[in-house]
């Protein structure tokens, strides 16, 4: 009887969730309507996001989500993922611009068919962005998975360091080729559209552009949730809860964290070549440490492993950033406080990580077996070297 | 028997990466010994220079190395605090003690004597602060969280000094004279490098002297042994650590007096030369502390002779450089270069 009334209970649940899922998607796609008359609102009115704003909250919160493939569901920290958003910017920069005048080239794209340079719809450069990022983290992620936890974090780190000062000075002086027109940047990128109808240049373009974000992210969050609940996500899962058992009950370590590590990259890179359509640009200044810890935030404040949280955390931490902190600098300065919040945006975030860690540490809208883990702890130190002695499966049959 | 068998088993499966390591690593110091020969002068002039900053990247590395040791945890905090104690520094011999370039000699030793007297102790306090505060509810959590908060607190200390001392460089005036001490056949030491050595030498010293003879010292190895054990011996573990953040503490300190003499320091100084300090803690082998010497002067050999010699990348790359040496560490040789293979190295 119980059984029966808990199934019961559990399906409202479920379908509760469907309709509060359902409503928060209906209430974004009609929000360029409605944000004017948000904004003329009393007291909560300064405070509503520009549409504009929010294409940039959304592009951040994609990159969340991608990291929350790797943080949340393998439990492998990865510190440098602002490289993959410059990985995917700059593909964006080389198959959507003037970047490369030596050759003309042009395939859909929006631009006039004279243009030097190479110019592919950036609809599949979209897709292009997510390949060629995806193959930059299998590249990444094979020498350094084999590294257990915090090394790992560190080499990320390493590369996260890397990929931008390389950017910076792949250029005619720097590499002899001038690859990424170094400290200048990329610009300007094409727009997205369709043949003769350009998004850039339609008269609410943020408003297009605010609608494709959605539809990428919906597209994210499909992806993640599948994933998670895919055979790939559950071993992520149990890699996250126990290595070594995970390794005893059959699963192929490096190749799992490898999967994790490239479709964690994939979204980035994604979210990276759609940014730089948005903004008609790559540049380097944009690609520095502070990104990926910034994402990371986004990813501990929400709920690591929680999808739902960390679109909320994402859309939170963006909105702080982009508009959020500057209308309450604003508010605190009319108020007669000389104090700029803008100005420690990033001590604002570091002590958002160290309150979340210390007081609630499975973030605002925890992952169920998230908790269960952080609770009950795991196992986190090995009982065996599984690096050294490869996995159970793995294992060579002639070393014996 | 059969450890002799998994002995050769793990020697033939390293084999090719360690081959591949070996052959990287001869070509490198060929190269150095080709530079060498090409002009022994200039080489030895810009190696000084790279030990001077690699003694100064090897006082950092010991921080890490010595936390790193007892807790398993990068403090990426550590290097935000050695920023700050150079700002606190800058403020201590500009405003109050006033030490200009007509300085007596004497009262600039006694100056900076009396600097450290005050950062050192205080950056301690903070330090071990950092601990009791963020580091120490979070001991038997998922180590991803520690290391996670030591990210967000380097960000808060890193925003304490910006909030104090602002985005502007500071810097003291060359009260140390940059003539030479030194001079062998064109191969110059200038008085402020040599200060570095007169200063980073004594402190090592006496830190050696610490960890190894002294009581708290024994104490402090026993726990980065085995902590349970240590426990069951009668070692107080809390204190240990506490002393652990204290030493780590006044030993960024000091490197942060001693960089300040050298260079500018900003509110985020602290955070590059922090990540390349970690690079020199496990490059020397992390927890093991004449290996963060080492690593650090190796790391400040590698970084002069990119800057200073002629053929290579150029100080555009130093950074990437820096990283490329700490992922080709972390494959080839992940214990380092003095640490040993243990079951949770790397």
């Amino acid at each position: 009887m119980s059984e029966a009334l808990q199934g019961f209970a559990s399906r409202v649940r479920t379908e509760r969730g469907w309709w509060v899922a359902g409503g928060v998607v209906v209430g974004a796609l009609i929000y360029p309507f409605i944000v004017e008359t948000l904004q003329v609102l009393p007291l909560i009115g300064d405070f509503v996001p520009r549409t504009g704003s929010m294409v940039v909250m959304l592009v951040f919160t994609m990159m969340a989500l991608g990291l929350n493939v790797v943080v949340g569901y393998a439990g492998l920290l990865d510190l440098g993922y602002v490289a993959f958003y410059a990985a995917g910017a700059y593909t964006a920069g080389w198959f959507a611009s003037l970047q490369f005048e030596q050759v003309t080239f042009h395939f859909g794209s929006t631009v006039s068919n004279d243009l030097p340079g190479i110019h592919i719809s950036m609809w599949f450069v979209l897709a292009a962005a997510g390949i060629f990022t995806t193959i930059v983290g299998i590249i990444i992620g094979l020498p350094t998975l084999r590294l257990r936890g915090d090394y790992l974090a560190i080499v990320t780190l390493g590369f996260g360091e890397i990929v931008p000062q390389f950017v910076r000075n792949a250029d005619e002086s720097g590499l002899g080729f001038d690859l990424t027109n170094g400290t200048y940047g990329i610009t300007p990128i094409d727009s997205l559209g369709f043949g003769s109808f350009v998004l850039r240049d339609q008269q609410n373009k943020d408003d297009l552009y605010y609608w494709t974000a959605i539809g990428l992210i919906l597209f994210t969050v499909f992806c993640c949730i599948r994933l998670r609940d895919s055979r790939l996500g559950r071993a992520w899962i149990a890699i996250r809860e126990d290595e070594t058992a995970a390794a005893a009950m059959g699963i192929p370590l490096m190749r799992t964290k490898t999967w994790s590590y490239a479709i964690g990259a994939f979204f980035g890179g994604i979210a990276g070549a759609f940014y730089s359509s948005f903004r008609a640009g790559a540049f380097p200044a944009d690609f520095f440490f502070n990104v990926s810890i910034f994402i990371l935030c986004m990813v501990i404040l929400g709920g690591i492993g929680s999808i739902w949280g960390v679109l909320a955390g994402g859309m939170i931490l963006g909105y702080l950033n982009i508009e959020g902190l500057s209308t309450i600098g604003a508010k605190v300065q009319d108020a007669g406080l000389d104090f700029d919040p803008t100005k420690y945006n990033f001590g604002i975030y570091g002590f958002i990580i160290v309150a979340m860690m210390l007081f609630r540490p499975t973030g605002l809208i925890p992952e169920r077996r998230h908790k269960i883990e952080l609770a009950e702890g795991v196992r986190d130190s090995p009982f065996y070297d599984v690096q050294t002695e490869g996995t159970l499966t793995d294992r060579d049959p002639s070393d014996n | 028997m059969a450890t002799a068998i998994a002995a050769l088993q793990r020697v033939r499966s390293s084999s090719l990466i360690d081959l591949i390591g070996l052959v990287l690593l001869t070509s490198l110091l060929l190269w150095v010994v080709v530079k060498f020969f090409e002009d022994p002068t200039r080489f030895l002039n810009v190696a000084v220079i790279g030990l001077t900053t690699g003694a100064i990247y090897g006082l950092v590395a010991l921080g890490y190395t010595l936390v790193y040791g007892i807790l398993q945890l990068i403090n990426f905090a550590h290097g935000d605090v050695f920023a700050l104690s150079g700002l606190v520094a800058s403020t201590i011999i500009l405003s109050v003690l006033g030490l200009d370039e007509d300085t007596s000699a004497i009262i600039v030793v006694l100056g900076l004597l009396a600097t450290l007297a005050v950062t050192m102790p205080l950056f301690a306090v903070v330090n071990a602060g950092i601990e009791r505060v963020a580091y120490k509810p979070l001991r038997h959590a998922p180590r991803l969280a520690a290391l996670i908060t030591a990210v967000g607190m380097s960000f808060i200390v890193q925003n304490v000094a910006l909030a104090l001392y602002g985005v502007d460089f500071e810097s003291v005036p060359n009260f140390i004279p940059r003539t030479a001490a030194i001079d062998i056949g064109g191969v110059v030491i200038q008085w402020n490098k040599l200060a570095v050595f007169m200063i980073v030498i004594p402190v090592l010293l006496a830190m050696t002297w610490f960890v190894r003879s002294t009581r708290q010292g024994k104490g402090m190895r026993a726990v980065a042994q085995d902590t349970e054990a240590a426990a069951m011996m009668g070692i107080n573990v809390n204190r240990t650590i506490s002393v652990t953040f204290f030493l780590a503490g006044s030993l960024a300190a000091v490197a942060g007096l001693v960089y300040l003499l050298q260079f500018n320091v900003r509110y985020d100084t602290g955070f590059e030369l922090g990540l390349i300090a970690f690079t020199a803690a496990v490059l020397g082998g992390i927890g093991n502390l004449t290996g963060a010497v080492l690593g650090g002067l190796c790391i400040g050999l590698v970084q002069a002779f990119n800057e200073g010699l002629d053929g290579t990348p150029g100080g555009d790359w130093t950074r990437s450089l820096v990283f490329g040496i700490l992922i080709a560490v972390l494959v080839f040789r992940p214990e380092g270069i003095l640490g040993e293979r243990t079951p949770e190295g790397a």
